[in-house]
């Protein structure tokens, strides 16, 4: 048994497009992913995620580079012969099937013998807790009962892998939440490694046990959920997850802890944090998270928590939206230039002159570790 | 746990099976062959035989003398036959716009019924459809001729003293025509008014249109696919009709496909017959191009 | 459509329209109990026409061979057409547009053409005209109606659940038979009734490649028309009618059963 459950190498995927062209789907993407990882594939519509994921169960070749299951080369294995599985977005249930002839299909197709069928049909449906429909059709179910039937058709398989595409799509919130908790669950329980896509980024740092992120066919940052927020390798990754600030600038000088940038708009320089090598004269994004920045009336009192390493700017509140737990604050920097920061509300009080106001002026405060200096785009 | 059960064969060896599963225009090219083939040999060929036959010359005995001659052609500017090619023009046009007449205000009462009657009145409208077509006309036959149910019964309530001569002119013809095609019309227009949202005329309402008015400006314009669907679907097949004609219309009445008929099985002047089978596809041809460019051929149709 | 209560004037009309339509037949199938025989005055009841239709060995003759014919040519055309339609809805090969022409070309050309460019097809080749003419003719007709509507059907369909299927381990012919086809089925049942219908009641094509010992229910009938006219021929024609609602009302029957 391979360390990796499947790897993708250097894989490259072109499609004809129906003008008569090419697009490239995949561009040299080399991704492994663990045994028994939970591991998310996240990235916009369009960026690849779902082309991967077909790669990987078998629906599509590779144009170049190699796909490996459970260490075998898969070249052009098709689906029903690798040991993956694969739930749908749509679900893909057999409408003219019942639900127990659904999740018994793939074992017909293994030879079980009946009695061994009905044994492990039953144990999947309980494992998601349908037991008892089995005489039901896929129509006379709600969303997230179908969505559990596919589920249930998957695993019962034991596949060494479970791929799933955007499975939580079309639930409604609550719905979706309650899902995302009970299939890491599920995943925890039966132990098998799980290849998950969505464009939702919190449901992919809620779940994964690492993710890759991805756009325009290219896995631009592979690593831990914290790994991945807080250490974002690329413009695009700090955009895509979470919320953040960017400041638009150029490298003026490089020392052993920061990162020294000139902000022409605001005729400033920022000291920040850089990972990986920069230049002098380079262009670069600043990218500051909202709730990393500190806040404080602009009335020359000292403040306290003040480290004496952060960048201060100054700057006056447009508008702030409460939102109970904390206030998100709009701030104007002058010459056009705004940014966003969250204020906890850690203290519980009623009173005006503790919640900022439009029109406040105020001393905004970017700690300079949590100034995160970024390449324009890993392209 | 799958140990991929490696089919036996050498992989060098050429494998069908393999070219079919990994190529999707194999696939294509296998499940599209079977219908191509057979219609390229039962209805290319054909077509391409009347176009050579239309060429040839009909010999002393009536068979076909492979020399190579434009006389059938000529013959069609007779003016005989161009009399007979002006009445299937005529019939046809005459028979689709009776029938869009006819059938438009029959087709918006349907399609404004309430969704659970609109299939009922559909099913009644298909269900003598279902029997068979000459069995209607005989019908009309029983009906139209002169000891026949229509005159009788003028003749018992007194309005008429003396039989009316129906059957066998054209007016028998195109009631028959116009009871053949109704449903063609009817279909295709329902389809079309059926898809009209009531938010569009609830507009129309508000800013100030009476209901004739947004009826001529919102309604009618809105139902014009369907019209062209319809006037597809019953020109062509009446200007090629023969049965009717033959049946209702006497001597008198022939249409284009009288002739071709007759030209093939009882005059046998092969050519001649393909010439005028020429005439009649061009006909077809050029009104189908000049109408699914208007319209876009299909969704209409598919009903 | 709105539904709001339409004018007194249009429920009229339509109703005098559906009167138009239906009155003909109920004619017909009255005057098939005349006993007289010319049709003109209703003269008392009497089964005698349908006791000599039973006893008539052309029409019986005529009937097997419909029904025969109906049946071959329409399990061949719609096997074809189904094959046909997938293949124009789900697959890009060279020649698509031209295969898309080609099937639309028997719905467009006028019958007439049709039957006069088989007949010569097959003198040219020397086919001796019969049976066999006319099924192989009927099938050609049938197959484009067939594909158009399993086509139609397949606008919906939703090709992930083939891919699901070759997930859990099937292969491309059992993946067709146990998923796609019993979930188009519907539509390729429709298409076949159509087929059968369109076979059933074809006078035309068929009149031009029928030899002279074969005959078809519709061709009997023509000819009782044009040269009978005895009552027996509204006893068919109400024979027929019969046999018609009875399978449309079982079919009905059967369908919302199913549903």
């Amino acid at each position: 048994m391979s360390d990796f459950a499947v790897e993708l190498r250097n894989v490259i995927k072109i499609f004809p497009t129906p003008e008569g062209g090419q697009v490239k789907a995949v561009d040299d993407v080399t991704i492994h992913i663990k045994q028994g990882e939970f591991f998310s594939l996240l990235g916009p519509s369009g960026c690849g995620k779902t082309t991967s994921l077909r790669l990987m169960a078998g629906f599509e070749w590779p144009t170049n580079g190699e796909v490996y299951i459970d260490g075998k080369l898969m070249g052009r294995t098709p689906p029903y012969l690798r040991p993956v599985n694969t739930v749908f977005q749509s679900y893909a249930l057999f409408q003219h099937m019942t639900v127990f002839q659904n999740v018994a299909f793939g074992l017909e197709m293994e030879k079980v013998p009946k009695a061994g069928i009905t044994r492990r049909v039953e144990e999947a449906l309980e494992m998601v807790k349908l037991s008892g429909m089995g005489r039901r059709r896929p129509k006379q179910l709600s969303g997230g009962q179908q969505q559990r039937v596919a589920l249930a058709r998957a695993l019962v398989k034991r596949p060494k892998v479970l791929l799933l595409d955007e499975p939580l799509g079309a639930l409604d919130l609550k719905l979706r939440k309650e899902m995302q908790l009970e299939l890491k669950a599920l995943q925890e329980q039966v132990g098998i490694t799980f290849v998950y896509v969505t464009h939702d980024q919190e449901e992919a740092l809620t779940m994964s046990d690492r993710i890759a992120v991805m756009n325009k066919g290219k896995a631009l940052q592979i690593g831990l959920p914290v790994e991945i927020y807080e250490r974002p390798n690329c413009r695009f990754v700090a955009d895509f997850i979470g919320e953040t600030n960017f400041l638009s600038g150029t490298v003026k000088k490089v020392s052993k802890e920061k990162v020294t940038v000139f902000i022409p708009a605001l005729s400033m320089e920022i000291d920040g944090i850089g990972h990986g090598s920069f230049s002098a004269g380079q262009n670069v994004a600043v990218s500051v998270r909202p709730e990393k920045i500190r806040l404080a009336d602009d009335d020359g009192k000292p403040v306290s928590g003040l480290r004496g390493t952060e960048n201060l700017l100054h700057g006056k509140v447009v508008t702030t939206a409460y939102i109970g737990s904390d206030t998100r604050v709009d701030l104007d920097l002058g010459h056009d230039v705004r940014i966003r920061a969250w204020e906890q509300n850690d203290i519980s009080t009623l009173d005006p002159e503790a919640y900022y106001a439009d029109g406040d002026a105020v001393r905004i405060y970017l700690p300079y570790e949590n100034t995160l200096v970024l390449p324009e785009d890993v392209s | 746990m799958t140990t991929a059960q490696a089919p036996g064969k050498a992989v060098r060896r050429f494998s069908l099976k393999k070219v079919l599963r990994e190529s999707s225009v194999a696939q294509g090219l296998f499940l599209i062959g079977p219908t191509n083939t057979y219609l390229i040999v039962f209805m290319v060929i054909p077509l391409i035989l009347v176009t050579v036959l239309s060429f040839l010359s009909r010999g002393t005995y009536g068979e076909v003398v492979y020399k190579f001659s434009i006389e059938s052609y000529l013959r069609l500017f007779d003016p005989l036959y161009a009399k007979i090619l002006g009445y299937s023009l005529l019939v046809g046009l005459l028979t689709t716009v009776l029938s869009l007449v006819i059938g438009y205000p029959m087709a918006y009462y349907i399609a404004r019924a309430p969704a659970r009657q609109r299939s009922l009145y559909l099913f009644l409208i298909l269900l003598p459809f279902w029997t068979n077509f000459i069995i209607r006309i005989y019908a009309w036959i029983m009906i139209l001729r002169s000891s026949g149910f229509l005159n009788s019964f003028l003749q018992w309530i007194g309005v008429i003293h003396e039989p009316l001569n129906i059957l066998y002119t054209p007016t028998a013809v195109l009631i028959g025509m116009v009871y053949e095609f109704l449903p063609f019309m009817v279909l295709p227009l329902y389809t079309s008014l059926e898809k009209i949202e009531n938010a569009q005329l609830e507009a129309a309402a508000d800013l100030g249109a009476p209901p004739w008015k947004a009826f001529l400006r919102v309604t009618l314009p809105l139902s014009v696919p369907g019209m062209i669907a319809g006037t597809i679907l019953v020109f062509i097949p009446a200007m090629g009709m023969f049965v009717v004609p033959d049946l209702m219309g006497g001597a008198k009445t022939m249409l284009i496909g009288n002739v071709i008929r007759n030209q093939f099985l009882t005059a046998r002047d092969w050519p001649f017959g393909a010439a005028a089978s020429m005439l009649l596809m061009f006909l077809t041809m050029v009104f189908t191009l000049y109408y699914t460019r208007k319209a876009g051929f299909g969704e209409e149709l598919l009903l | 459509m709105s539904e709001k209560k339409p004018a007194l004037w249009l429920r009229i009309y339509t109703f005098l329209v559906y009167a138009y339509i239906y009155i003909p037949i109920l004619i017909l199938i009255i005057f098939s109990f005349n006993k007289q025989k010319l049709n003109i005055r209703w003269e008392g009841f009497t089964l005698e026409w349908y006791d000599k239709l039973f006893k008539d060995h052309q029409v019986l003759l005529a009937t097997r061979n419909t029904l025969m014919i109906a049946f071959i040519a329409t399990i061949v055309a719609t096997v074809i057409g189904t094959m046909a339609a997938l293949a124009l809805q789900r697959y890009h090969f060279p020649g698509y547009g031209a295969s898309e022409t080609l099937m639309y070309i028997p719905i467009v050309i006028p019958e007439v053409v049709m039957g006069i460019s088989l007949l010569a097809f097959f003198a040219l080749i020397k086919f001796k005209l019969g049976l066999t003419t006319i099924t192989l003719s009927h099938i050609a007709f049938n197959i484009p109606f067939v594909a158009l509507v399993v086509r139609a059907r397949l606008h919906g369909f939703d090709k992930s659940i083939e891919e699901a299927s070759m997930d859990l381990g099937a292969n491309e012919l059992i993946t067709f038979w146990r998923v796609t086809l019993p979930t188009i089925m519907p539509g390729v049942l429709s298409g076949a009734m159509l087929a059968f219908t369109l076979s059933l009641d074809d006078y035309v094509i068929t009149y031009f490649t029928a030899g002279p010992g074969s005959t078809t229910l519709p061709l009997r009938i023509f000819s009782m028309v044009r040269f009978t006219v005895t009552p027996e021929v509204n006893a068919l024609s109400a024979l027929w009618v019969a046999v018609v609602f009875v399978i449309l009302f079982i079919s009905e029957y059967a369908q919302r059963r199913r549903a």
